[in-house]
This record gives structure tokens, C-alpha cells and sequence, in this order.
């Protein structure tokens, strides 16, 4: 049966959220299997690597350099191709984030591999595996079946549970001896300690209802007041209101967190894509024929210079005594 | 300097998706093709950095005779030749598209290849990391600034929370995201000059898919959402929706 391994990946010596998921998705699809998973993670210090054992994983190879923090597409790819190699590894499942969108398609070309990337669902066949994934940015899915001996299938953040199931791990620490030099990460840049609208579980957005980019004010203040990111259209990024890694949609980011607010948004086909399988969908549009209502769960049909800062404050009231 | 750049001819970002009826292929009724939005952004660096350290640039597709009005759009922008390497499969596995395009860039010497960071059709991100792979070129991935400096490239790749900025070397390949730079439109005069450029043609020899399409399906349908009010005493119940969806 194919071995399988967790790719796990870690920012600031902390496991990412997402990785939980990977690790989940292995140990369900290893049993389903009849097969063996193994985690591994690349990085220095890593505060929380025992916590790969609470979502099932026995094992967890931690490739260790001072150097290898940031991510070194040359030196990732060859200590996993040799570790696939030595463990007879098939199954490669790795979440879909910018890392991983540079490296999964590095594994293929070496492993001549069927890359399966950003599903949303993958289910055991036989002795095989299904997986669907969206196309046009959602507005299709396709069931999909790898037919190479060495599979990758990359998952969507935030649509695959990470499901607790406690495992005594070993962690086996591998020393990097050197690391690539052909391609360097030089320096993070970050940006001003805000979540990131790709990784955040609310997502606060606007579009051209608020009239202009100083009212995105009341976008940060109740996307403060809920722990969330700012999101923005397509329409404001072009203005040149909001930064582009804000945006939702085609041409933006693919978000599915739990609570989607979309204010002042009408909602075009390709804002749409980007946040349609987020689970809860909230909208708040004076027009109440928009077609953002189309796929929102809730809506209020008002005028949102109105609705936020009474909705902040409400909240603001609400969360403080709780 | 030889510098390629690979396009995409993808359905109009505006178009509705329909699925066939017995669910094994999409709908080609109605839908109109246009140039890959991120690959507008490849072409525009491609012509920048021939502009800067002068050279060539040669446009390559993998897809239907109909594609080469996207390539003649690519021309119009100022690119040199194009090349359309055909095939009429409608979806084709990530790598057999690195495949191909591959073996045309390395008979052609190119020292830097453009591609956008992802077409919008089946949203992959694969297929310009794949060619740096199989050329042994460096590559830098979802690249919103670079500049070149004799072999030098300095690039910054956008990722979650921030930018990695990246030093690597020629040759190398770029695959490029909104904000790297604003795409050129086609003057006039572009599009008379393109008339004239040349299109060549090759038969895509497609080797068998690594991945089996077995259906498509469309996304459920949400079953009507809630309109709590018109006001703000819609406010308190939407309060309470948001404490309990946390």
C-alpha cells in the first residue's frame, strides 16, 4: 500500500493551523489505507512540534539548519526527495499556500507525479484515491483520479477538519548539512503584523459601496473588534484604495474562512469565486438585489455607513462581557 | 537576450461555467476566450527587460488553432514571434503542458522565461515552476517586483502575511502576479506590426495524462439567504448570528 507523508510547514518556529489539517487528512486516509504516514516539517526551533501527535501523527521528521527558517526551494525539494525515496513513500499531501504552491510542482517534475492541487475533498476508492478540486475559481469542480505511482495532492486551507486523535510522538531531528545558495529568501517583509486575508477565520471586506478609501475605516474597525483581516474588491484595488494582496476573487485571493462579511460589495462572478465556499456569509448592501445576496447567508439590505459602526459597537458592548 | 514568455487562453473571467449534462465535460456553448489576465503581466515584463537588455521575445501557447488570436494580442504588445503548439484536448495535466513547452524553450536558448503565476481556468500554479524544474533553471514563484542586474535578479514573492524578497540568478524563470507591473495596452501601430509577425505552428505530440478527468460538477446552490432588515434594528440579530457562527 502507498506510504504517506504530512508535509507540515512552520512561520516564526510555529506550526502553521493549516499543517494540522494535512496531518488530519494523512492519518484519516492511512487508516482508510491500511498504510503508515509520516510528518515533516523544515525550520530551526520549532515551539509547538509535539502538537503534530494530537492530530494523529506517530512520527515526525524535523529537517533542522539556523538556515533553513526561510524557505530554500532547492534544499525543501531534495532532503523530501531523498526522504521519499528512503521511506517508499506515495502520497505526498501538503497544504495549498504560497510555500507549497512553489514547491509542490518542483516534487512533481522529479517524481514525474500527478499534481492534484487545491482540493476540497479526497476520499478513498477501492485502493485508490478520489479527489475534487475547484476549477474557474470555483465555479466548476472536477472528481479527479492520479494514475502515477507517486501522487501529490495539495489541500485548500481551512475545508479539511483537523481532527484530534492523540499519538505519542517521535520526533527525529535531521541535521541539514548545507543549504542551497542558488535561490535565497534575503528578507521577509512583513506586513504591519496584520492577518493575512488567505489565512484569517474572519474576513471583513469592502468594496465600492464605502464611496472612498477613507471610509475602509469602518471595514478595520469591525474586522478589529472580530480578530479578523480587511478583505477588498477588485474594484477598490484598482483605485488603488486597498493593497492587492487584499483582494478577493478571480484574480485575488481564494478565502474560505467561517465568517465572509462582504459590505458594499454588489458581488461580480469573479468576487464570487474568490469567497463563495467561505461557511457563513453575511452581506450588507443597499441594493437589495445585488447579487451578493444570492450566496449570503445573512444580509441586511441597508446602508452600511449606517449598519457598521452601530454593528462595532454592538459587538464591541457584546464581546467585552462576555 | 532570448526571452520567452508562455501564455494562456482562458474563458473571460466574466463567463458563467455550465457543466454538460452527463457531467464529463464543460460546456463550450457561449463562452468567449481571452488572454490569462496574469499572463498580460509576464508579457509586459517580458517587453521591459528586452527593452532594458535588449534581445528578444518569442511567445509560446499550448492549445487550439483558435489561440493564436491570443498570441496575435501578445504580438500586438510588442513580443517578436510566436509559437502555438497544438493541441486540442481541452484539459491537459500541468506537467504534460511544462513537457512541452520545455522542449521549444530549450531549443531556442532562452536565458529567462515569463509566465504568469496561474491560469484561470484550471488554477494549478504549476506549470512555470514545472519548466524551471525541467530546464534546470532557478525560478521564483507569485513575483510582484523584479529587476535584473547583469545575472543577477532580485525578485520579491508575495506570501501569506508579507513579501519574501529572493536573490537567484539567470537563467531563470518568473512566474508573475498582480502589482508587478501596470501591462502595456496595444497601440495601433502594434496591432498593424502583429499582422505581419510570425505565428508558427507545431503538432503537440501528448503523451498520456497522468490524471484522469472523471466528472465536473457545479457548485451547490445556496438555498436563499436571510435578509434580517433594511435598518440598523436588523443590527442585534446579525450580533447574535456572529456569536454563535464564531
Amino acid at each position: 500500500m502507498k506510504r504517506i507523508v504530512a508535509f507540515v510547514e512552520q512561520r516564526d518556529g510555529v506550526i502553521k493551523g493549516s499543517s494540522f489539517e494535512v496531518i488530519s487528512l494523512a492519518n484519516r486516509l492511512a487508516n482508510q489505507l491500511n498504510s503508515e504516514f509520516v510528518a515533516v516539517v523544515f525550520g530551526d526551533q520549532i515551539q509547538n512540534i509535539e502538537n503534530a501527535g494530537n492530530y494523529g501523527a506517530e512520527r515526525i521528521v524535523h529537517f533542522k539548519s539556523p538556515e533553513a527558517v526561510n524557505y530554500s526551494p532547492k534544499t525543501y525539494r531534495d532532503a523530501l526527495l531523498e526522504l521519499i525515496k528512503k521511506e517508499e513513500i506515495g502520497i505526498i499531501l501538503m497544504s495549498s499556500t504560497a510555500l507549497v504552491k512553489d514547491l509542490a510542482p518542483r516534487l512533481a517534475v522529479h517524481l514525474d507525479a500527478a499534481l492534484v492541487s487545491d482540493c476540497t475533498d479526497i476520499n478513498v476508492s477501492g485502493e485508490e484515491l478520489e479527489a475534487t478540486r475547484p476549477i474557474f475559481a470555483g465555479k466548476a469542480f472536477e472528481v479527479v483520479k492520479a494514475k502515477t505511482p507517486y501522487q501529490i495532492y495539495t489541500i485548500r486551507p481551512n475545508i479539511f477538519p483537523a481532527e484530534k486523535e492523540s499519538k505519542q510522538i517521535k520526533i527525529e531531528e535531521i541535521p541539514l548539512a548545507t543549504v542551497d545558495q542558488s535561490i535565497v529568501v534575503q528578507e521577509v517583509k512583513k506586513s504591519s503584523g496584520k492577518l493575512d486575508v488567505a489565512e484569517a477565520s474572519i474576513v471583513v471586506s469592502g468594496g465600492r459601496g464605502l464611496k472612498e478609501a477613507s471610509n475602509f475605516k469602518l471595514i478595520e474597525e469591525l474586522a478589529e473588534v472580530l480578530g479578523g483581516a480587511v478583505g477588498a474588491s477588485r474594484a477598490v484595488v484598482d483605485a488603488g484604495w486597498r493593497p492587492h494582496s487584499e483582494q478577493v476573487g478571480q484574480t485575488g485571493k481564494t478565502v474560505s474562512p467561517n465568517i465572509y462579511i462582504a459590505c458594499g460589495i454588489s458581488g461580480a462572478i469573479q468576487h464570487l469565486a474568490g469567497m463563495s465556499s467561505s461557511k457563513t456569509i453575511i452581506a450588507i448592501n443597499k441594493d437589495k438585489d445585488a447579487p451578493i445576496f444570492n450566496v449570503a447567508d445573512y444580509g441586511i439590505a441597508g446602508d452600511l455607513f449606517e449598519i457598521l459602526p452601530e454593528l462595532t459597537l454592538q459587538l464591541r458592548k457584546g464581546l467585552s462581557s462576555e | 537576450m532570448r526571452i520567452a514568455v508562455c501564455i494562456n487562453n482562458v474563458p473571460d473571467t466574466s463567463s458563467k461555467i455550465n457543466v454538460e449534462a452527463d457531467n464529463k465535460s464543460i460546456s463550450q456553448k457561449g463562452l468567449t476566450f481571452t488572454l490569462n489576465p496574469y499572463d498580460e503581466f509576464a508579457i509586459e515584463e517580458g517587453l521591459r527587460t528586452k527593452e532594458k537588455s535588449g534581445g528578444e521575445v518569442f511567445v509560446l501557447n499550448v492549445g487550439g488553432e483558435s489561440n493564436k488570436e491570443t498570441i496575435r494580442k501578445a504580438l500586438a504588445m510588442g513580443a517578436d514571434e510566436g509559437l502555438l503548439i497544438k493541441s486540442n484536448q481541452f484539459e491537459l495535466d500541468s506537467l504534460t503542458v511544462a513537457k512541452l513547452l520545455a522542449e521549444e524553450i530549450k531549443s531556442r536558448n532562452s536565458s529567462i522565461v515569463f509566465t504568469g503565476k496561474q491560469s484561470v481556468d484550471y488554477d494549478n500554479s504549476a506549470v512555470g515552476t514545472m519548466l524551471g524544474e525541467l530546464l534546470g533553471f532557478n525560478s521564483v514563484s507569485n513575483v510582484v517586483a523584479f529587476s535584473i542586474d547583469g545575472e543577477t535578479i532580485t525578485a520579491e514573492r508575495e506570501v501569506e502575511g508579507g513579501r519574501e524578497v529572493v536573490k537567484t540568478t539567470l537563467p531563470a524563470v518568473i512566474t508573475c502576479q498582480k502589482g508587478i507591473n501596470e501591462p502595456r495596452y496595444a497601440s495601433l501601430k502594434g496591432i498593424m506590426a502583429a499582422k505581419k509577425k510570425v505565428i508558427l505552428e507545431k503538432e503537440a505530440n501528448v503523451p498520456e495524462s497522468k490524471i484522469q478527468y472523471l466528472s465536473y460538477k457545479s457548485p451547490k446552490a445556496k438555498s436563499g439567504g436571510q435578509i434580517l432588515g433594511a435598518d440598523v434594528t436588523a443590527v442585534p440579530e446579525l450580533v447574535k448570528i456572529l456569536k454563535g457562527a464564531r
